[in-house]
């Protein structure tokens, strides 16, 4: 955890009562509705089909226990008494009143959450891989830097207002979980033949209209040098971006029309001019913001301990175990991965009786800590080999202990026309029927690693470009219909996926998508192919086949 | 529009000169970007301060030769939305050392203040009233900042390590 120091509390503190004076403009008509719009966007505030929502970022997924009660409370206290989690590490509050928003805010930066830049066009949350800090192999904890690139984003005086927001994410690890090629910028932390910490940056990766794959600028920027090549990025595309369109605004336009080299080179030539100043990074600055960061102290634990020896005999618990617990650097030690998908429920929701009862958790498992994944999904990152069996029992108790992490009733679904005023269709009610049919854990089991990403339109929240099976809300003659691609990912093979065939309507999405899992099983080779895999191999075509031909 | 110099509403000392209005003797004007690329000796020649608005749109490389005859540079912006000027702005200050008077112009909001003070900005023509009014309120609303910029200000590295040292000597 980075626990906030004085200065970082003051500027949390001062821009609530800036947003404060600013409702009350706006409220009290000073402020146009036009002008208020960017204002508001900068503190995380959308209005949707409803209400205003309210987007609080969760900076590269870490959450204290403090924190999440905190969530909780704004839950109750000002929304209907729940959050949802998405695919940024972000939550979002679906029924917040416009007057008591600073009220939202305040008791949220008393425990250092903020929505600062969560929306609008400015750089947005700094993500990461859910399991900094802990995953096994994991070279450094990206969130350090992290961290420094998240204060180095706030406020910042020249990129506030840039073409069109900006997006960063940053893993450590071999295995991409923070879908780092599909940001504007993409950060792969590693170290070069001297051991010197530094990043291979990609830049102009997105979804959206017009999907684009990040493409690899530098292969090696050193780590005091981050912020200022950074700023040579953000500094060519402030100038150079388009804004006479918004749909062409993103940096992965002005990459893709300049091409990477050329766009490389007016990098380059920008960087060589400020590498030398003041954002480089010395030693003592970086360490600073390392020493802010604490870890637990974990205890010599066998990996084998009795309670889970005894526990295996429960075949509930083992299939929870085995698709939920995962490896964790230190021995003895598991991080657990906390499904918000249960069967019928809308994806990334959870209840603030939920959130409550999971910082409890934390607390007596997990040294206090809560992570938040892309897949919309939480963790506890630090538990126990020992305790699982009474953290499984717990979490059972709250509606937290489906086992279907990474299997194909995991879906990322974006909340689509049921809250969205950029929706052409619904998401969630398609999510919920797909969990529906492949409610059995032992079917969804031999299926195997599946991801379905749901977007209700084109602005593709819901990433469904990189589904294994992605599914495109659209709207045709005022009815909704649904694209459907697979063979889209979006870890370091990431890729987008491709068309199966002509839209189907809502009633049959369901279908289309349990013929594309048949066609699937029969096609692989062995129960070890990854759908994935088995699409890759052969192509769209014999899944065109057999989904289509009776259609 | 009121205009905000030095921390107050000032009289503005550049006479706003169009493209086809006949060049004064004396007073100090402010002129376009293509009347002076037109001829921008005839111009800096003259008795009185000369200041050029120039387009968010346009490499500063044209105007870099001029800047130690400049007394002004207005930057715009066409809305609050767009900024560009916040980056030309950085490099006039922090590149190519500009120490005169650096305005802003457009559709400039209170809440854009604090940033463009960062930005270098020390004029600013401000579009309603009563921002203007509110200007030395509200570039008090923040005392922190994370990015070092070259407008002098303390940023939160350099202040962290100032303050860690300190505390490290006991002080």
């Amino acid at each position: 955890m980075y626990a906030y120091d004085e200065i970082d509390r003051t500027l949390i503190h001062e821009r609530v009562s800036e947003f404060r004076d600013q409702v009350k403009r706006r409220l009290s008509g000073e402020l146009t509705e036009d002008e208020f719009k960017m204002l508001r966007l900068q503190n995380g505030v959308y209005l949707q089909l409803h209400a205003y929502m309210f987007r609080v970022a969760i900076p590269y997924g870490t959450l204290s226990s403090k924190q999440l009660r905190r969530l909780a409370h704004v839950a109750r206290r000002y929304d209907r008494g729940y959050g949802h989690f998405t695919t940024r590490q972000n939550i979002q509050f679906n029924w917040i009143k416009l007057a008591e928003l600073p009220d939202a805010l305040a008791d949220l930066a008393d425990v250092g959450i903020h929505s600062m830049q969560t929306s609008g066009n400015n750089t947005r949350n700094v993500t990461s891989d859910q399991w900094a800090g802990v995953a096994p192999g994991e070279l450094e904890d990206p969130r350090i830097w992290s961290e420094i690139l998240r204060q180095y984003t706030t406020l910042h005086p020249e990129f506030s207002f840039l073409p069109r927001k900006f997006k960063f994410a940053i893993t450590a690890s071999a295995h991409d979980r923070a879908a780092i090629k599909i940001h504007d910028i993409g950060l792969r932390l590693y170290k070069n033949e001297q051991g010197e910490t530094g990043f291979e940056v990609l830049v102009g990766g997105g979804l959206g209209r017009t999907p684009f794959i990040a493409k690899t600028i530098r292969p090696f920027v050193h780590g005091r040098d981050l912020l200022s090549y950074v700023e040579a990025i953000m500094r060519v595309y402030n100038q150079y971006g388009r804004r006479d369109n918004i749909y062409k605004a993103r940096i992965k336009i002005l990459v893709h029309e300049l091409g990477i080299e050329k766009f490389a080179q007016e990098v380059e030539e920008e960087w060589q001019q400020i590498r030398d100043g003041d954002l480089r990074l010395d030693d003592a600055t970086i360490e600073d913001i390392r020493s802010r960061f604490t870890y637990p102290v974990y205890e010599k634990l066998p990996h084998m301990p009795d309670e889970l020896r005894k526990a295996a005999h429960d075949p509930l618990f083992e299939r929870w175990r085995k698709n939920s617990v995962f490896p964790h650097k230190a021995q003895g030690y598991s991080i657990v991965t906390i499904s918000l998908k249960p069967v019928g429920g809308p994806p990334g929701d959870a209840s603030a009786e939920q959130m409550d009862a999971l910082a409890d958790l934390a607390d007596k498992y997990s040294f206090g800590e809560i992570r938040v994944g892309h897949e919309q999904n939480l963790a506890l990152p630090h538990v126990a080999r020992r305790d699982l069996p009474a953290l499984w029992q717990a979490l059972h108790r709250i509606g937290l202990a489906t086992p279907n992490v990474n299997l194909v009733s995991d879906i990322i679904a974006c909340p689509g026309l049921d809250y969205c005023s950029l929706a052409n269709a619904r998401s969630i009610p398609i999510a919920q029927e797909l969990t529906r049919r492949f409610a059995n854990h032992d079917t969804a089991d031999l299926i195997g690693r599946l991801h379905i990403n749901i977007s209700g339109c084109i602005n593709a929240c819901g990433h469904h470009h990189v589904g294994h099976i992605g599914i495109l809300g659209v709207e045709k003659n005022g009815e909704e219909f649904y694209q459907i691609t697979i063979g889209g990912r979006a870890d370091e093979q990431a890729a987008l996926g491709t068309l199966i065939g002509p839209s189907v309507p809502f009633h049959e999405v369901a279908d289309v998508v349990e013929d594309i899992v048949e066609a699937y099983l029969a096609l692989r080779t062995t129960p070890d192919e990854l759908f994935i895999d088995t699409v890759q191999r052969l192509g769209v075509e014999p899944f065109r086949e057999r989904v289509y031909a009776t259609r | 529009m009121p205009l905000v110099k030095g921390g107050r509403i000032s009289k503005d000392e550049f006479v706003h000169l169009a493209d086809d209005a006949p060049l004064p003797e004396q007073a100090n004007v402010l002129v376009s970007a293509r009347r002076f690329l037109e001829g921008p000796e005839t111009l800096l020649q003259r008795n009185g301060k000369l200041a050029v608005i120039w387009p968010n749109s346009r490499d500063l490389d044209d105007l870099v030769p001029y800047l130690g005859r400049l007394a002004a540079v207005a930057l715009v912006f066409p809305t609050f939305r767009d900024g560009r000027a916040y980056s030309q702005a950085r490099l006039l200050r922090e590149r190519h050392s500009f120490r005169g008077e650096l305005r802003a112009t457009g559709q400039v909001l209170r809440d854009q203040f604090v940033f463009m003070l960062r930005a270098g900005f020390d004029a600013f023509e401000v579009k309603k009233e009563g921002d203007a009014e509110a200007f030395s309120q509200t570039v008090k609303r923040y005392s922190v900042f994370y990015q070092p910029t070259g407008d002098g200000r303390l940023a939160a590295p350099h202040r962290r390590l100032k303050l860690r040292h300190s505390e490290s000597a006991g002080l």
